[in-house]
């Protein structure tokens, strides 16, 4: 694997936004959100869509979602990029940012997105074009669909399945994921669900598809973000301190979840070892971690092929309450996906709060000394992963 | 004995669509046998069909009949219909089978009480008749070890 060390501190986050309400809706179009988004992002960092010279969309309509969006905010970028990988989208677009400003190809670079499921589904609408829906002569409409796993729970029912069969993890176990989001998500005003639960509301909550029930979930709520990256030599002139690129890896493995290779392994035992060595950091440097929880399995899988415990272990890790306020690893400090917000894809939460909490601008919840902060985006089905680890000044 | 047989009433299941690589599959499905395809050039089997082998890219492919044995490698409890067409039926089992062959296939154990169907059991084909003469693969217990 070459680790493109070259990378380390070139680039860095510097203006974010984000929006989501308690009620878990917001008003206003996709568009109109995204729009205010990048405008708030661009003012945090002090700087102007005139400075704009990259998009990052994944979502915007049409047959093109970068140029849609440059299009919509009348600019023409010199760098564009439509990758799609669902959840982790924002977190590959942070990597490829990082790489092209730090060859100097670009300047400044806007990475957005907005969804609206839940006002949608109010309207009578879809919510998400569903992948169980979706028509045509596809590998999922012929392999997958005829059986009725239900999406996209079902998929990583199955993976907390295995997991549980070969290493003797518990409902309860996963369940303390769940608890712990929202001890932080009581210190977040702006969160979904505050309300405290236990263990066993939890275990019984209706069942979703076995082993995992509704508690186990992520939210379906509106919301929306913007990051801005810049150079590290431009960022230092700007109005909010920094949050250096440190590193960043990607990797996917599979885009249904019955080719997945190893339903207890994912390409974050790729992706994190990609964005260690690029950093020259490991685990136990990390201060504070935003992991992407559309599931309890999914935060417990990361924690193991992140390194921050042995494969197998991520259910005795995290039995004791170690992700939330005060724990030993804190975790998904803003309530997560599963408490905060989950408007279709959470990756851009995961990178605003990890910057906010390298500024010190997380009050209550504010993890005391963050220096060094890791984001991970899951895409699709345990699909697509990719790692950015973000660090202060001090740590460049 | 197929797995229609003792199942109740149900909404027509939805048809999976046939790729031009996997209409051998599909042929063979109408004699409820169970076939996979294997690359010529690497010897391995490839689950599902594609127009290249996904480890060689070697085009030299074809397909072979298959034990149609396996064990349960993930199952999950479906409480309510992934889709429409499943609707009556739940709740079932959505298991990733692992086969003799070592391919892996998701698929529904049927045939026992879904609490039942643990990682690790040994099952075997069994098919639900299609619309249209095709039949699909589903997985029940296997009757010997």
């Amino acid at each position: 694997m070459t680790v493109h060390e070259g990378l380390r501190g070139q680039a860095a986050i510097v203006g974010v936004a984000d929006a989501v309400s308690p009620t878990g809706e917001l008003d206003g179009s996709v568009q109109a959100l995204e729009v205010a988004m990048i405008r708030e992002a661009l003012d945090d960092a002090g700087l102007t869509i005139g400075d704009v010279d990259a998009v990052f969309s994944c979502t915007w309509a049409g047959w093109a979602p970068s140029l849609g969006l440059a299009e919509y905010l009348g600019i023409a970028p010199r760098w564009t990029d439509s990758t799609q990988t669902g959840g982790s989208s924002f977190e590959v677009h942070v990597e490829h940012a990082a790489a092209a400003i730090a060859l100097g190809l670009v300047d400044v670079a806007v990475i957005a997105y907005a969804g609206t499921p839940r006002s949608s589904f109010k309207r009578g609408g879809s919510g998400f074009a569903s992948r169980q829906t979706m028509p045509g002569l596809t590998p999922q409409a012929e392999w997958e669909m005829p059986y009725g796993l239900r999406m996209p729970m079902g998929a990583y029912a199955l993976a907390a399945s295995r997991h549980m069969a070969e290493y003797g993890t518990t409902s309860e176990q996963m369940a303390q994921i769940a608890v712990d989001a929202r001890r932080w998500a009581a210190m977040n005003p702006r969160a979904r669900l505050q309300e405290q639960i236990s263990v066993e509301d939890v275990l019984a909550s209706p069942l979703e598809a076995s082993p995992l029930r509704k508690l186990d979930c992520c939210l379906v709520t509106d919301g929306a973000g913007a990051v801005v990256l810049t150079s590290a030599e431009r960022a230092r002139d700007l109005r909010k301190p920094p949050a250096l690129v440190l590193g960043t890896g990607t990797c996917h493995t599979h885009s249904m979840i019955s080719q997945m290779p190893d339903l207890t392994t994912t390409g974050a035992v790729v992706s994190g070892a990609l964005a260690f060595a690029a950093a020259g950091l490991g685990p136990d440097d990390v201060d504070v971690v935003e992991l992407y929880d559309s599931f309890t399995i999914t935060v417990l899988l990361l924690l193991e092929d992140l390194g921050f415990c042995p494969k197998g272990e991520g259910g005795r890790f995290v039995a004791e309450g170690v992700l939330g306020p005060g724990g030993s690893r804190p975790a998904n400090t803003t309530g997560g996906g599963l408490a905060y917000t989950h408007p279709g894809m959470f990756g851009i939460f995961l990178l605003v709060e990890a910057v906010r909490q390298l500024r010190g601008e997380c009050g209550p919840r504010q993890v005391a000394g963050a220096e060094v902060a890791l984001a991970h985006g899951s895409g699709g089905v345990l699909s697509a992963m990719s790692t950015v680890i973000l660090g202060t000044e001090a740590t460049a | 004995m197929s797995a229609a047989d003792d199942a109740p009433p149900a909404p027509t299941r939805f048809e999976p669509p046939v790729a031009p690589a996997s209409a051998p599959f599909w042929d063979a499905s109408r004699e409820q046998r169970l076939v996979l395809q294997w690359c010529r050039d690497c010897e391995r089997p490839i689950h599902y069909p594609r127009e290249a082998c996904p480890r060689c890219l070697g085009t030299e492919l074809e397909f072979r009949p298959a034990s149609g044995r396996g064990v349960v490698y993930a199952a999950s409890v479906m409480p309510k219909p992934g889709n429409a067409s499943m609707a009556g039926r739940e709740p079932y089992v959505v298991a990733l089978v692992d086969l003799e062959e070592g391919v892996r296939m998701l698929s529904n154990v049927v045939g026992l009480r879904p609490e039942l169907v643990e990682v690790g059991l040994a099952v075997e084909v069994t098919w639900e008749p299609l619309s249209d003469g095709r039949h699909l693969p589903l997985f029940a217990a296997a009757t010997q070890a």
